[in-house]
Parts: structure tokens; sequence; C-alpha cells
């Protein structure tokens, strides 16, 4: 991570080789501004309540930190996601005891599923009410204890500096992940003597960045002895900023490389040598290519679930080289055969070294036969989908249009479902840090606060926040936030009038049952009725209409119901840059996502379209 | 199932039980016994886990999870074989003049103590490892056990070498 994220000086050495400023007297609350503003923090989202309120005062002059008043905590905790991931810096976010504090839960469960580098800070009730159950009181380091990387109580003024310098570090270091800090309201109230920089306390928290030789020589070995041999990316590539890393070693071995949900943009799409996303609604070429392979190298990635799909099926003849910068995420779900631990940045380095010594003494891994195989399926089983010939969108056209039309360096922020895994497929992420979405947790609600934390954080780029119109009405609220704040994001409303995944999965495992996913259900009211607001009947009759809300937001609402008019629908929303703009783009409500490797079953079973089965050339290898 | 002991040296400080506890629950681990208690260094508790596990690979991820909390310093399994475990039980046993006797007998056999007497009851302290103290209750339990109390296995290593003092530079570097 940068220094801001580190703190401005390493925690375990050379202690006291920065001379301390001579100590001021101030309040806590005081020195809670001065230590933001020592770490570099200079963007905050949040709400003040009684339990924080003393820190809002000294906030009010600061003219190093922004504070972006949001309207609800859990937009603040997203915004602090969308901030971290665009910036590469640790995302804040503030809120007072109690229900500010609970509403910071899901965001904070959010970037911690996805290694997210946050710093929560809280208010709390005065130390002699801790446990009483006074007003607005919680214990939110309870609460958090499963969901934080670490968090910290603090009752003393004095340790206010030295926590925020540890909260930031431990942030943004290592695996990244929140940090909840919990100031007590006494302590923010005291005086205090502030010094800065702090002598930071962690015996205990020492992440093994730099990866074992022995091990990278083994993988290197492998590497060149495999005959199919694939690079699994994940996440971490992308927080490791090793993306240049990545692509030497890729262009190094010759071997294919798949890019997961959380590591889009790690390497470019339009590479001849990308195989596309595994997992779930992946690529049938990159599921495949895990499926058959002999040799996996996972770089900062965790074979997640919807990555393996049935764990004892998946990639049953490939051994493992595992490099991971968290040790408990090697053999956590597939035992590794060479496990690493260390930052991937460092790990590819030596990696790139390693082959390359190989290489230089006559072992050269040799992957024609494999590229034959991964072109077949690449060319065979390509991402499609069908357009609708009544002139209404496909959605998956619609996106992939955003995605085309979008100005170059164009940050993707998406919510959960369909729309996300169209997003994922048919948006081409050429460069690194483009892509945010809510991949571990899955919290629908994502796009609209993450879009306005990365445009708060790189107001120079375009952001579209790719959202569904389920997701769309958890958050929007925001846009308030984004129109009085100028951070003017674009949203594409993806609206099929229902909850678009659920209803996949009711369409094709409970009969066509629609319980509760159609969330405009029509002017009529038909009991059970599955006719959406894309369907000729409901046509004009919208609750909410999205158009109308977001103008009463203050941005602009514009609508598109036809193929025809999509490309100008979309050019107009891109010129506009000083307010933020809604898209209601009325999209058919059966349109499904294929690729799909049903829940709980083996990769092998994975479905390019509806009832069609890749012919995998089973009789080709193997 | 094999009974596996953990010796965790965490920074002193309000809350680290309930972090690793949470943990063992979280990850879906039944902890067979506890205890908790401070050591040669005040800013150093130890904690001495035993878990029953079926296989080692769930208590190898257990164990790097544990180790990935800030407040743990270190780590170690135990060895049964090269470590001292005790655990302390206190146990109420019915007597009367016929069975007193036989009862102070047999807490001497297994040099037990008889630490509190009444006209009804013996009370017994003894420390062991979990074997003979199975084995003294087993003995006591025909005269009518009414009430038993027991604290976790602490455990340590033979010989010379200590795990703390590894632990002890890190603290003090960063002291």
């Amino acid at each position: 991570m940068t220094e801001q994220a580190t703190g401005s000086h390493h925690p375990q050495r050379n202690r006291s080789a920065v001379p301390a400023a001579p100590a001021e007297r101030m309040t806590g609350a005081q020195a809670l501004i001065r230590s933001l503003e020592a770490v570099g923090a200079d963007t905050v989202f949040g709400i003040p309540g009684g339990a924080i309120l003393p820190a809002y005062d000294p906030l009010m002059d600061s003219s190093k930190v922004r504070h972006v008043l949001v309207r609800h905590e859990q937009g603040a905790g997203h915004a602090a996601t969308g901030y971290a991931q665009a910036t590469g810096k640790v995302g804040v976010c503030m809120a007072t005891s109690g229900p500010g504090a609970t509403n910071l839960v899901t965001p904070i469960a959010d970037a911690h599923m996805d290694s997210v580098p946050i710093v929560a800070i809280t208010g709390q009730v005065a130390s002699k009410s801790i446990g009483t159950d006074a007003f607005q009181e919680a214990d939110i380091c309870g609460i958090t204890l499963p969901i934080t990387k670490h968090n910290f109580l603090v009752t003393d003024p004095d340790e206010i500096p030295r926590t925020i310098a540890e909260a930031f570090h431990i942030a943004g270091t290592g695996r990244p992940g929140p940090v909840l800090v919990d100031i007590a309201k006494d302590a923010l109230q005291n005086q205090t003597s502030f010094s800065w920089p702090p002598q930071q306390d962690l015996p205990g928290y020492r992440p093994v960045t730099k990866p074992h030789a022995k091990q990278i020589r083994e993988a290197a070995r492998l590497i060149n002895e495999a005959r199919r041999p694939v690079l699994y990316v994940g996440g971490g590539v992308l927080k490791a900023r090793a993306t240049a890393e990545l692509r030497i070693l890729a262009e190094l071995t010759g071997a294919p490389v798949t890019t997961t949900l959380m590591a889009l943009g790690a390497f470019p799409d339009s590479h001849p040598q990308h195989v596309g996303m595994p997992g779930m609604h992946g690529d049938v070429s990159a599921v495949t290519a895990l499926q058959k392979s002999d040799l996996i190298i996972a770089l900062g990635a965790r074979f997640d679930d919807r990555v393996t799909g049935r764990l004892d099926t998946f990639a049953p003849h490939a051994k493992i080289v595992h490099a991971d910068i968290d040790p408990a995420e090697i053999s956590k779900n597939r035992v590794a055969d060479v496990p690493i631990v260390g930052d991937a940045r460092e790990v590819l380095a030596d990696l790139i070294v390693a082959v390359q010594a190989d290489h230089e003494a006559g072992h050269r891994g040799d992957y024609t036969d494999w590229w034959r195989q991964l072109s077949f399926w690449r060319n065979t089983y390509p991402l499609g989908y069908e357009v609708p010939d009544d002139g209404s969108l496909s959605p998956q056209q619609v996106i992939e249009r955003i995605g085309e039309l979008a100005p170059e360096g164009t940050l993707f922020a998406a919510g959960v479902g369909q729309h996300q895994m169209w997003a994922a497929q048919f948006i081409k992420y050429e460069q690194p840090g483009t892509w945010f979405n809510s991949g571990g947790a899955g919290t629908m609600g994502y796009a609209v606060p993450a879009a306005m934390g990365a445009k708060a954080g790189r107001p120079d780029a375009t952001v579209w926040a790719i959202d569904g119109d389920g997701c769309f009405q958890m958050t929007n609220q925001e846009l308030v936030t984004c129109a009085l704040n100028n951070i003017p994001i674009k949203v594409a409303i993806i609206n099929n009038g229902a909850l678009g995944m659920v209803r996949q999965w009711q369409n094709l495992f409970y009969g066509e049952r629609f319980s509760n996913t159609v969330l405009h259900s029509g002017a009529e009211r038909v009991p059970g009725s599955t006719q959406g607001v894309g369907s000729i009947r409901n046509h004009g009759t919208r609750v909410p209409d999205f158009v109308k809300l977001s103008e009463a937001m203050g941005c602009v609402g514009l609508r598109c119901e036809s193929a025809a008019e999509l490309d100008a629908v979309i050019a107009k929303a891109n010129e506009i840059n000083d307010r933020p703009v809604v898209v209601d783009f009325i999209v058919h409500e059966d349109a499904m996502v294929w690729p799909m490797v049903a829940a709980g079953t083996s990769n092998d079973e994975i479905m390019a379209a509806r009832d069609v089965r890749p012919d995998f050339g089973d009789g080709m290898e193997d | 199932m094999s009974k596996h002991t953990l010796s965790v040296l965490v920074e002193n400080k309000p809350g680290v039980l309930a972090r690793i506890t949470a943990l063992f629950s979280r990850r879906g681990f039944n902890i067979d016994s506890l205890a908790v208690g401070t050591t040669e260094h005040p800013e150093i508790s130890r904690i001495t886990i035993v878990v029953n596990v079926v296989d080692q690979l769930p208590l190898e991820q257990v164990t790097k999870q544990l180790n990935k909390l800030v407040n743990v310093l270190k780590i170690v399994e135990l060895d049964p074989a090269a470590a001292i475990a005790r655990e302390l039980v206190l146990v109420k046993v019915r007597a009367d003049n016929e069975t007193r006797s036989q009862i102070v007998e047999i807490v001497q056999l297994f040099r037990a103590k008889t630490v509190d007497v009444s006209p009804e009851a013996v009370t017994v302290e003894a420390t062991g490892g979990a074997d003979k103290l199975e084995a003294m209750l087993k003995m006591l339990e025909p005269f009518g056990i009414k009430e038993l109390v027991q604290s976790g296995t602490i455990a340590v290593g033979r010989g010379a070498r200590s795990i703390t003092d590894r632990s002890l530079r890190a603290l003090d570097r960063s002291a």
C-alpha cells in the first residue's frame, strides 16, 4: 500500500529514529483530527451524532480532511470502500454510537470479505456509561469482532494518536481489511497531549511479505514441467499492485491467465493469453482451463466456492501452487502442493527470476497442445446473448455499450446480481483498479455509494455505477450526497422490474414460481403476477419512477426503452459532468446470466446456455 | 478423534479471551478445556486450549486464524510426550463416620488432599493429568459426589527451553 496507508514509519523498526514533535495540549477530539491529517486521510464519509459530536467540531476547521455528509451510514462505509479501491489509500468512514455504528456493520463485513482497507471511526458513550445500556449504546467492538481485521475501544485520550496510527497500519498492510476504532465520548472531550508520530505497539502483528526462496524455485520448476498450467489470479494481485509483474510472468511462461471477479483488470481482457473469468458465471474457457489443468498457480486468490464449484471435483488433475499474503488462505479449501506465503508483488518478482533461470538452463514448458484445446473452447463457447427481436432492450447489450462508449479510464462499480455478472462479462477491463464490486459478501446496494466514494477519490475519472433496480432501491439516497457535494457519478439502472438473479434461480430451480421477486407487480396487481416492468401490460406504470426520483434528488434522470435510442442516451449521460446522471434502462425481464455452474454442482457441469453443455473434447486428453 | 494442546501467548489486554473463543466457535470448533493466566511477564497472558479434532487440517486452519489475531503473540502445540499437563479438581464427596476413612485412604493413594471435612462430606483437592483424576473420581463415585469443579488443563514443555523467551524479546522491542 501507499505511504499514506502504512503511516509515516514502520512500527517494528527504527522506533526512535523519527524525532517526535514537541507535544501540544489539546482535546482528544482535536488529537483525532490531527492524527487523521497526519496519516494522510483526505476524505471522510460520515454522519455526526451525540457520541461522536466532539470530533465533528475540530473537523469543521480542518483544511486537510474533507468530510462528506452522507445520508445513511451504510453509504459512508461503502463509499470508504470505493474510495480505497479507486485510490489505493485507506478509506475512512465515521459514525456515532449505537445505530450509527450498527449501520456500518454491512459495509465493514463487505470490506472484510473483499480485503479492502478501511478505518471506521465510531463514537461510543462515555466510558463511565459503557455497560449500562445507556442511550445509543451498542457494543460495536463486540459486534464487529468477526468482521474486522482488528478493532479498538479507546477510553483514554492519550491513546488516540497511537490507535489511529495502528489502525491505518493494520488496515493497509499485509492482507488489507477493515479496522474499527470506537472512541468513548469523554476520551474525545478530555485533554491530552498530542505528538506525532506516536510509538506503535503491535508485537503480535508481523505480516510476512517476502516469499521463501525454496518454494519459489519449486513453483518455477512445476511451471516449466507442466503441460497444462493456468495462472489463477485473484484480487490480491490488484491489492499488491503487482499487475506489471503478472504480465511479465504470463508472457515469459506463455501460460493462460484467468482473472477472478475480484481481479478484473489485473490482466488486460484483450490480451491473447487471457482466457476469461472463472466461476459460477465465468467463461467456459476459463472454467474449463482450471478444470482440465495439471497445474494451477493461484496468486492472491482463495479458491472461493463460487470459483471452485463442488470442491471435491474441482481441477482433479491439478497440482496447486498457492501464493497468498494470508497463510490461513493456503490449504484452507484446496490443499496446496507448493504453499508460498508472501506479497503477490514480491512473489511474482521472484517467480520471474526463477522461471527465467530455469529457461536459461534449458527447462521450458511446452504448452502448444494446451493452447490448441484452450483456443477451441474459447472460440466455440464465447460469451454471448440474444437480442430480443421486438426492439426491446437486452440488458447485456446495454452494459456492453456502456463499456464501449465510456471514456478511457472509466471506473465501474456494480451492485450484486445479474447486472453485476453481465458487467463482469461484457465490459472489457484493460487497466487495474477500474472495477469495484461486492464479491465475497454479495452486498446488494453496494454500487451507488461505492461509485460515490470512487468519484470522490478520483474526481478526474468518469465513474459509472451499473446497478439493478432492486439494488438501487437499497442505497439510492446517496445520490443526494453526490448532488450536493459535487460528486457527479453516472448510474445505469438495469431495470427488469425484478430481483433478476433470484428470479433466474426460480426460473431454473423452482419451476418458474416467482415468489416475491417481481418488484413492480403492475397496475392490475394480479396475485402472483410474473409481469415485470418490462412487459407491455405494465408499460408506463412504474413505481417508483426512477427518472422522477433521480430528479428529486438533484440528478439528471434519463430513460431508455429501446435499442434504437441506446447509444444516444448513453452518449448524453457521458456528456453531463456537472451533476449525477441516472439512466433508467428498461430491459427484458427474462434475460439470464450464462454460462452457469449451478450452486453445489461440479464445474464439469457448466452450462454454456440453457440446456447446452459444452463439448469438452473429453476424448482429446486425459 | 485426537486431543491437541495449544499454548497461546497473548497480550494481556481486555477482550483478548473473547477474540480467541469467538474465533473457535466461528470456525466450528469445540474447546474441550481452557485455562488462562498471567505469565512471568505481566504484559503476556498464556491461554492453554485443549481441542478434540478428527483430522489435522482444520486444526492447522484454526491455528493459522488464531495467529492472525493482532493480540496473539505466539502459538505452540505441545507434544504430549514432551510436555507436562495438569488439571486441578475440587470434589465434595458424601461421607459419614463409616465411609470417611475409606475416602481418606483413596485420597492418599492418589496423593490428593482432603481440604475440608464436615459431618456429611469431605472436600478433596487433587491435581494431575486427566487420566489420574478420572481414575480417582471413579473410585470416589460410589460414595456419592455432591459437587465437582474442575480447572482447564495447563501445560508446559519439558526441558530448559521456554516458549515465552522470544515473545518477550518482541514485546521489549516494541515497548
